[in-house]
């Protein structure tokens, strides 16, 4: 049992897309699609400007809306890794799960099921870390055990200011990010 | 000033969400008339057979199950992997509206084909399905005994159906002009006026039209509450909420939704219903038109309102 979850500093993001570079590659992600992406918010009025860079994907919500509205049960949430899945032989590519993310985070693979960020199943199944925080140049990006104390996440999470994506829709996410 | 700038470049995604097509808002349309007319189908029953005409209980019962799998048709077409269509009816979520959905569809087409084997809907088949009369003689027989039980089946399962059009899309809290549970009920009574609509144009009798005009009338001061509550229940909601309603007050939806879906589509057919209610002269056909078009657009409204916000 785990609970996996990335913790991504935004001091230390500086917007260059290797991770979305290498989930690509990881994921054989369709050209012209993409699982994770760059999000840049610039603040303030010139020349007292404010930019943080951060790197985005899907949220792996604990409450998370696209598994309740899935009508068949395509969508989930692993109890053994809390990783929200897509079972691809149980999707319609009916776009409730899209609909209801306020993240945006899912796309209609051109298969024609619904596709997103599956935190590296593949890789974390085998204690390695997913691929986007493997790459990380400036080791931005911590993946690991939200239940383990102990872990890197927690190292990092500690004495910072924490903040989530859209916290007020209430779906819990498992992302956080530091300020 | 704040700038965002998303590297999300996926299609239909970004720059905005353009998931659901014409499909979906066609179909919610049509479910929601084929509620109307299984409600209607109800209420004529419960009311005795004293309502001479033939527009509800024969033609209105003979069009709900072609306009719904017209419907369904388009729900299919929405699909991005269609031959995984049969998954709907591989589980049922409770905590899906669509799974709910995928259900009450199934369960209304039975519910339908009673209906139109009660007095006044059916009675033989001709043509090429009069082989279907023995089978169809012994259905009848059954559903004699029941037409009361038929009559609230068909009025629970087309208020279902007609409320889960609106429920699909008020769950989603991520597109804030959606978040409201007004939908349901709006959507309902937008689609009971819709039925209204439709079987005026059915040729029904004198007393049949008096009676549908006088339902309409109802149900489009109805619509126009609810839509007034809904413009309320968000100016005074959640942050979110309060920015949504600009897309229908000076945003790029607010001519559609002030114009087509309010006024041509409640205000304009609900004077001239009034005006044939008091014996002005009205051509009759003008204002279930508007309120067929003015249905249309409420849900092309909604739907794409939703995904530009």
């Amino acid at each position: 049992m785990a609970r996996y979850g990335m913790v991504i500093d935004t001091k230390r993001c500086v917007g260059c897309h290797a991770c979305v570079i290498s989930c690509f590659v990881e994921n054989q992600i369709p050209d012209g699609y993409t699982r994770s992406w760059i999000t840049e918010i610039t603040q303030g009025e010139f020349p007292k400007l404010r930019t943080e860079i951060f790197s985005e994907r899907c949220n792996h919500c604990e409450n998370a809306p696209c598994v309740s509205v899935c009508p068949t049960g395509a969508s989930w949430i692993d109890e053994e890794t809390g990783i929200v899945n897509i079972n691809t032989k149980l999707c319609t590519g009916c776009k409730a799960c899209m609909a209801a993310c306020p993240y945006d985070a899912r796309f209609v693979n051109p298969k024609g099921y619904a596709d997103k960020c599956s935190f590296c199943e593949h890789r974390t199944r085998k204690g390695l870390a997913s691929a986007c925080a493997t790459t990380c140049p400036t080791s931005a990006i911590t993946f690991g055990d939200l239940d383990n104390p102990a872990s890197e996440l927690h190292k990092k999470l500690a004495g910072r200011q924490v903040v989530t994506r859209k916290p007020e829709k209430g779906t819990k996410p498992k992302i956080f990010y530091l300020k | 000033m704040t700038e965002i700038v998303s590297g999300n470049v996926n299609p239909h995604i970004s720059p905005h969400m353009e998931i659901w097509e014409w499909q979906i808002p066609a179909y919610l349309f049509l479910g929601g008339l084929v509620a109307g007319l299984m409600v209607l189908n109800g209420i004529w029953r419960l009311q005795g057979k004293q309502l001479e005409g033939q527009s509800v209980l024969r033609l209105g019962a003979i069009f709900a199950p072609v306009l719904l799998s017209l419907g369904m048709l388009f729900l299919f077409l929405d699909l991005t992997y269609k031959v995984h269509v049969f998954r709907f009816y591989t589980a049922f979520k409770p905590a899906s509206p669509m799974s709910w959905g995928a259900w009450i569809l199934l369960l209304v087409y039975p519910v339908q084909i009673l209906a139109l084997a009660l007095p006044g809907g059916i009675d033989r088949f001709g043509w090429k399905l009069e082989f279907l009369n023995p089978l169809w003689e012994r259905i009848k027989g059954i559903t004699a005994k029941f037409e009361k039980q038929i009559a609230w089946i068909s009025i629970a399962s087309g208020s279902g159906l007609g409320i889960y059009t609106g429920i699909l899309l008020s769950v989603n809290a991520a597109r804030p002009i959606w978040n409201s549970s007004i939908l349901g009920p709006l959507f309902l009574v937008s689609g009971l006026s819709a039925g209204a609509a439709f079987a005026l144009l059915l040729n029904p009798s004198n007393k049949e039209e008096r009676k549908l005009v006088r339902l309409d009338t109802a149900f489009l001061a109805g619509e126009l509450i609810l839509l007034i509550l809904f413009v309320i229940g968000h100016l005074s909601g959640v942050q979110a909420n309060r920015e949504s309603l600009e897309l229908i007050m000076g945003g790029g939806f607010t001519a559609p939704f002030w114009g087509f879906v309010v006024g041509l589509g409640i205000l304009l057919p609900l004077w001239l219903e009034v005006r044939e209610l008091t014996h002005k002269p009205t051509p009759f056909w003008i204002a279930p038109v508007f309120v067929l078009a003015g249905g249309l657009a409420l849900r092309f409204v909604f739907v794409f309102a939703g995904q530009a916000g």
